[in-house]
């Protein structure tokens, strides 16, 4: 099977160890990993900010791009919903990683080794734009040796939002701080979920108070071998 | 007006706010999933609240001649305001009719929309608000911070001190709800029982049969709309509904929603007037006050088939912890971020529309299918295109990143700039950058992007 990875301009360019454990993890499974290397932003800061017309050029391009694809996958829930939305011509094609590797490929037990305790934040948009539902908890109970812990009011929003977070700066600290608290409460050593925008988010205000809790997407769980 | 983001700085502040609205919002939140698990249609009833809404707005002008013709026929008046002048003009001049210089009132947000009480005030007549939640903001001389619970920002404590300064002056209330609740029974009790003109907002009115329907819970409304010889009713003209059956769907969505009951406790339905029963008089007040021009927006219009549940503003992790009074505006919340910069203009509401996180939960929850975090990215599209100045800084820096992710080559020219720029961005933060290093570490740019990984594979 191929599959075309939209790693996102974000991964790209911020996370790149994200990009790097979904092709490591998608290979192990035997999937073909291309990387169509045109690929920029899907748009969806453009459009969420209120730019329809810079936005949507955005979206045509991501269809251009990724027009002959027969799966993609990326390692955003965010991104994909925005994809779902808004580019009618691969809307169908596209998945988020965990849609992908339950949905697609079936499997649950990826083969993962995390011997960590982990608390999993499910992200706005994995939640209720996705719905991608109980699938990345299915995945991470499946990972050797990982402590699942839960946290308080796991699906209130973190306070991140793109542009929310500097535009309405005190609101967002406001809500970060109380899913902080959530986290820290859980006495989790890592905080995972499917974006590295909430992560950098959470994970920026986890490191600034020196909790030693630290923030890692998913796939790089899912990829681990320790 | 601050603006949103400066008001709720200050409302952040608060922290018996923070804690009065917590708890309040989380014990709401689930008795609502609770009361709506218990119904198999709830999903069906959303449709169907949703299609009867939609359906309405699409022949509003025919339904509110029908809803015209049957409160005529029944006995009652028909006022058409325009904006609030025209609606607290109209109100005013009834009471002065009949002599009267007190109304008692129902709770209702389309009144606090048009400034009704300050209005009659000008004019020598007092308002009286009768349910318990509007007497307590309207002796504290606050504004509502809640749809539904107006006064959701106040516990025990501070409504007892409130009382013994007000109503209950040199008594000792205790702490007992029953006991300070009842100092204003006392008070209200009264005010019923003497003053001859009552005011009103709608919860629906009848297209079909001229009938009015005001949902409540303390029992003041009931009071009110029948005790006074003459009653005022003044209905925003998205409340219509066409059909009486259509009741049907709404009083299950609307006690469910917001305040998570099955059934609310009273449930007031008038048609026109009715000799030896209830008031003499019925005047009803159709408000426009921008709601056409909400309508005119073929994407905002959906803001209007709002029921005010409150549903919205229980789930919204912004609400929750910004509380009403950040939004400057009777209708908070998620749904006030639409509703309030269509009705007021957008140009005096341009920070409203970012007053969300587009987290989606309110989506989730509105009985009506109002998809509110479209609408805050239409209405922000609104602000960039109508509102900001071509030179605005935000603007620029989009159209830049729009070019930038336009090419494969600009983008990856950027991303070698973000990784020199890393250092001296880190250490002098300006801006957004700084807004952002107030709480939180900025990532590192790492030295290798994923696309430099992958070529070198």
């Amino acid at each position: 099977m191929r599959a075309a990875l939209f790693v996102t301009c974000f991964n790209d360019t911020l996370f790149p160890g994200t990009g790097r454990a979904v092709v490591e993890l998608l290979e192990r499974l035997g999937v073909e990993v291309e990387f169509p290397e045109e690929q920029t932003c899907c748009g969806q800061m453009h459009l969420n900010s209120g730019y329809a017309e810079q936005g949507s050029a955005l979206a045509r391009r991501f269809e251009r791009v990724f027009g002959d694809a027969e799966h993609i996958v990326s390692p955003s829930a965010s991104c994909v919903a925005m994809v779902r939305e808004h580019c009618p011509e691969v809307a169908d094609r596209v998945r988020e990683l965990t849609e992908f590797l339950v949905d697609v490929l079936e499997v649950e037990d990826v083969g993962a080794s995390f011997p960590h305790r982990v608390a999993y934040h499910p992200t706005c948009h994995s939640l209720r734009l996705l719905k991608v539902g109980e699938r990345p908890l299915r995945l991470l109970r499946a990972v050797q040796g990982i402590d699942l812990v839960e946290i308080e009011q796991a699906q209130e929003c973190c306070g991140f939002g793109g542009t929310f977070a500097v535009k309405n700066a005190d609101t967002s600290m406001a809500m970060l701080s109380d899913k902080l608290r959530h986290v820290l409460d859980s006495g989790a050593e890592v905080c995972t979920s499917a974006d590295n925008s909430c992560l950098m988010h959470i994970g920026g205000a986890l490191r600034r108070q020196r909790t030693g809790v630290r923030a890692v997407h998913l796939a790089e769980i899912l990829a681990a071998r320790e | 007006m601050k603006g949103f983001p400066a008001a709720a700085r200050e409302t952040l502040r608060d922290s018996q706010l923070r804690r009065n609205l917590g708890r309040a919002t989380t014990t709401i939140r689930a008795k609502r999933l609770a009361t709506i698990a218990e119904l198999d249609d709830w999903e069906a009833l959303r449709e169907a609240g949703s299609a009867i809404k939609a359906r309405t707005m699409a022949t509003l002008p025919e339904q509110l001649e029908r809803l015209e013709t049957a409160v005529t026929a029944g006995g009652g008046t028909v006022h058409w305001a325009r904006d609030a002048a025209e609606a607290n003009a109209i109100v005013a001049e009834v009471a002065r009719a009949h002599g009267s210089d007190q109304v008692i009132k129902v709770k209702s947000i389309a009144t606090d929309e048009i400034g009704l009480n300050d209005a009659l005030a000008e004019r020598g007549i007092e308002a009286i608000e009768t349910d318990l939640a509007e007497l307590i903001i309207q002796l504290a001389g606050e504004r509502s911070s809640h749809i539904l619970v107006p006064a959701i920002h106040k516990n025990r404590a501070e409504i007892r001190a409130l009382f013994e300064r007000t109503i209950a002056k040199g008594e000792d209330l205790g702490w007992e709800a029953t006991a300070i609740a009842d100092a204003a029974r006392r008070h209200l009790r009264a005010k019923f029982l003497s003053v001859r003109v009552a005011v009103s907002g709608a919860n629906f009115g009848i297209a079909e049969t001229g009938t009015v329907c005001v949902v409540e819970s303390e029992g003041n409304g009931r009071m009110c709309t029948t005790l006074p010889e003459v009653l005022v009713t003044v209905m925003g003209i998205e409340k219509v509904l066409p059909r009486w059956q259509d009741l049907e769907v709404f009083l299950q969505l609307l006690p469910r929603s917001s305040t998570a009951e099955r059934m609310n406790p009273y449930t007031s339905l008038w048609t026109g007037v009715r000799a030896g029963d209830g008031p003499r008089e019925f005047h009803l007040v159709l408000l426009d006050n921008g709601r056409t021009n909400a309508l005119a927006d073929e994407v905002g219009r959906q803001a209007l088939r709002c029921i005010r549940c409150s549903a919205c503003l229980n789930v919204c992790p912004v609400y929750e912890r910004v509380g009403g009074h950040a939004y400057e505006s009777v209708y908070p919340g998620p749904i006030g971020a639409i509703l309030t910069p269509q009705l007021e203009g957008i140009e005096n509401r341009p920070s409203l529309p970012y007053a969300s996180s587009l987290c989606g939960a309110c989506a989730d929850v509105c009985p009506v299918k109002i998809d509110i975090p479209s609408i805050l990215v239409h209405l922000r599209g609104r602000v960039v295109r109508e509102e900001r100045s071509r030179l605005d800084p935000e603007g620029l820096t989009m159209k830049l990143a729009a070019r930038v992710f336009g090419s494969r080559r600009a983008y990856e020219r950027a991303q070698r700039l973000a990784r020199i720029g890393r250092g001296p961005l880190a250490r002098f933060p300006l801006g957004p950058l700084k807004a952002w290093t107030a709480v939180r570490e900025l990532p590192e740019v790492p030295e290798q992007t994923f696309r430099d990984w992958w070529r070198t594979r």
